[in-house]
């Protein structure tokens, strides 16, 4: 009996939506995570050719750097009216944000409520780490309670500064909103969760069905001055029972749907 | 037999960031500390055997960094 | 074709319509509400794009968003909400992509009021946002004039990948006269090569105002500078009247120009040696044509609604030569054709000799002499 060998089975490869080139995220950054999940959905959708992307002014100012699809860059919090233009004129294209929570939940809050409100036919990309990353690690609109910044740097005092916010939460009270969930990042099987979760905000737009977001919990293991492990369990420990995975608003039609 | 599986690590993308090495399951990723990558980092590399290829490190690489491969299974062809 | 009687801001609209304009998007403020009002149901009749934003912040980052997409569109508002836009504003001139602003001005600075002002003239030709960059304004002074100056600002904006500001004040927003329309214009099928239109067989283009590099941004603003040097040498547009044998030369634009053609036509009946230039591109300025009139008039009047923004500019151009002197309403307030008539009469009495005179300071005598008896 002989044995006949055949070529290795290829289990992972970087996604052809990703371009090659060297982020400048800092090592175990989770914006790469997201990019690459983002680049997986819209290769297997068959979509990088059609899809529009909108850049947001913070860490992922870049993201058209990195993202091997059209791309235009926002002003800060500017992302969902910018998405809104192209959408408008270009229906034929997929057009997504992608926003972390200082440009969408602060600076950017009237532009998501509206878009979101309006039912527009885009995709948000959410990422919530709790911190302002590319200024150096102010506090942000989703900071933790007593969470220590370099502008809380006693820890985020709700008494003086208020309480997060969460934008999921909110979000799915519009009646626009056809899709609206939170997914985290921290370890491999959320990973996986959070890659269907993109897939479906996709499928959502795809059929017209209006606005669709997915926050994503990330890290920012330099301004949170930990490892990126530890960072991960941060997400895991202290993010997690503050802002609550799951399904706040999902379209019967998309819950049918199997990814 | 388990399956028989190996990583490759690119050394534009990697930076060294160790999540490969916390999230593998049968711990056989280190750092690599003979070498840097231009960048300046250390890359991840396979340090013993027994990868299976399940690709878990690459789901959790924030960089895309790496390529999973796995054996296929031997086929038996009958003899002549 | 025949002239309709037409309202300015309704006029404004269609001819943007006609222009190809495929995408509008804007907010409701006074004196141009009725442009948002037209657009909201023309729009979607021809299957065009039309929201009414959150705020005047949304509305140009979504024109810059469909401008981006590389389709002809605009926003139209007023002072205030103009300010509002500034940020996008920037954001647009820094890509380099094709927009149209229709500002009908205001009454300021803040909240101010409703009425026509022209007080808007250096936040318009002088940038206003941050950072270099250089939009082309167009002031029409006439329905007419509105519609024919706003199809041309979508071409100018295309032709030079640049910003355009129509602006007009709210006299001409809000006044019907008769006008011709000029046809409908087709709608290109092909998107410029620029745009992002999803990468379909071709690498991916990002549009970005970011140049991190400092060197990158200085060539970057070298190269508006240079598109702007370009605009300067063939775009130049204003109209003059009597100018021949002109020795008082009146300067005003939009309807300050106007009214200041009623004052002139009755002081050349009056055997006075008046003319007008009326500047229809605020920028591109027409310093060449008033550096010229410098050399033949004996002293030019300029007149705004404002306390002389365009007075500066004319007075570069003058270089000291003859004296320059200024009558501005202020605040909403338009002047009348026989304040303007008096202005010129005075003028031609008591010729002014010294051409470094104080144009501003002594005008404000004269206007607070002029609001004390009105009270």
């Amino acid at each position: 009996m002989a044995t006949l060998t055949t070529d290795p089975i290829q289990v992972y490869k970087r996604p052809v939506g990703l371009t090659e080139v060297h982020s400048h995220y800092c090592p175990g950054c989770t914006h790469g995570i997201s990019h690459r999940l983002i680049a997986e959905v819209l290769d297997e959708m068959g979509l990088r050719e059609k899809t529009i992307g909108v850049a947001p002014v913070g860490c992922s100012v870049f993201a058209y750097k990195y993202l091997n699809t059209d791309y235009v860059e926002a002003a800060h919090g500017r992302a969902p009216a910018m998405a809104t233009g192209i959408k408008r004129v270009r229906p034929e294209n997929i057009v997504y944000t992608y926003q972390g929570d200082g440009d969408l939940a602060s600076i950017g809050m009237a532009e998501i409520m509206h878009a979101a409100g309006r039912g527009e036919n885009i995709t948000v990309i959410f990422i919530n780490n709790a911190i302002y990353g590319m200024t150096g690690g102010q506090m942000a609109p989703t900071t933790l309670p007593g969470m220590k910044t370099t502008s809380s740097p006693k820890g985020r005092d709700v008494e003086m500064a208020g309480f997060p916010i969460k934008m999921s939460e909110i979000l799915a009270t519009m009646q626009g909103s056809s899709y609206i969930v939170r997914r985290s990042l921290h370890d491999p099987a959320y990973i996986r969760k959070s890659k269907k979760a993109i897939r479906k905000a996709f499928e959502t737009q795809v059929r017209g069905m209006g606005f669709s977001l997915v926050e994503l919990l990330s890290t920012c293991p330099t301004n949170w001055k930990v490892t990126p492990y530890e960072a991960l369990q941060f997400v895991e420990d202290s993010m997690i029972p503050v802002f609550p995975l799951g399904d706040f608003k999902v379209h019967p039609e998309i819950a049918k749907l199997k990814v | 037999m388990p399956v028989k599986g190996w990583i490759e690590v690119n050394d534009l993308y990697c930076k060294g960031c160790e999540l490969c090495i916390t999230a593998c399951p049968v711990d056989v990723i280190q750092l690599d500390y003979s070498r840097l990558t231009p960048k300046g980092y250390h890359p991840a590399m396979l340090k013993s055997d027994g990868c299976t290829g399940c690709g878990i490190c690459a789901v959790i690489c924030p960089d895309a960094a790496i390529t999973v491969y796995r054996e296929p299974k031997k086929a038996k062809v009958p003899t002549a | 074709m025949t002239k309709k009687l037409l309202k300015g801001n309704h006029a404004l609209a269609e001819a943007a319509v006609r222009a190809g304009c495929e995408g509008f998007f804007g907010y409701p403020i006074t004196p141009s509400t009725e442009f948002l009002e037209y657009m909201s149901s023309r729009m979607p009749e021809l299957g065009r794009a039309f929201v009414q934003a959150e705020s005047e912040v949304a509305a140009i980052n979504m024109v810059y968003g469909a401008a981006c997409a590389g389709k002809r569109t605009m926003t139209a508002s007023s002072s205030p909400g103009v300010s509002l836009m500034m940020e996008g504003l920037s954001y647009i001139a820094g890509t380099e992509v094709p927009a149209v602003l229709v500002n009908v001005m205001r009454g300021g600075p803040g909240l101010g009021n409703i009425a026509p002002s022209q007080g808007d003239y250096n936040q318009m030709v002088k940038g206003g946002g941050h950072g270099d960059y250089f939009p082309i304004v167009i002031a029409p002074a006439s329905v007419q004039e509105s519609i024919d100056y706003t199809m041309l600002a979508f071409d100018l904006a295309d032709k030079y990948r640049t910003l355009v500001y129509v602006i007009v004040d709210g006299n001409i927003g809000q006044m019907m006269e008769p006008a011709e329309m000029p046809p409908m214009r087709e709608i290109p099928t092909e998107a410029p090569d620029w745009a992002v239109t999803g990468a379909e067989g071709r690498d991916p283009i990002a549009l970005s105002s970011i140049y991190i590099d400092p060197y990158d941004e200085e060539v970057t603003n070298l190269r508006l500078l240079k598109k702007k040097l370009e605009i300067e040498k063939n775009e130049v547009i204003f109209k003059e009247f009597f100018m021949e044998d002109a020795e008082i030369v009146i300067i005003g634009f939009g309807t300050a120009g106007r009214i200041s053609l009623s004052a002139v036509r009755e002081a050349r009946e009056q055997g006075i040696k008046v003319g007008l230039i009326r500047p229809i591109t605020l920028f591109p300025f027409p310093f060449e044509r008033i550096a010229e009139a410098a050399e033949q008039a004996k002293s030019f009047l300029v007149v705004e609604m404002n306390t002389g923004m365009m007075l500066d500019d004319i007075q570069v151009a003058v270089k000291g030569k003859i004296p320059v002197e200024f009558y501005g309403r202020l605040g909403g307030v338009t002047p009348f054709p026989d304040e303007i008539l008096s202005e010129i009469n005075r003028i031609n009495e008591n010729p002014p000799t010294d051409p470094n005179l104080d144009a501003r300071a002594d005008w404000v005598k004269r206007l607070e002499k002029a609001i004390e008896g009105s009270n």
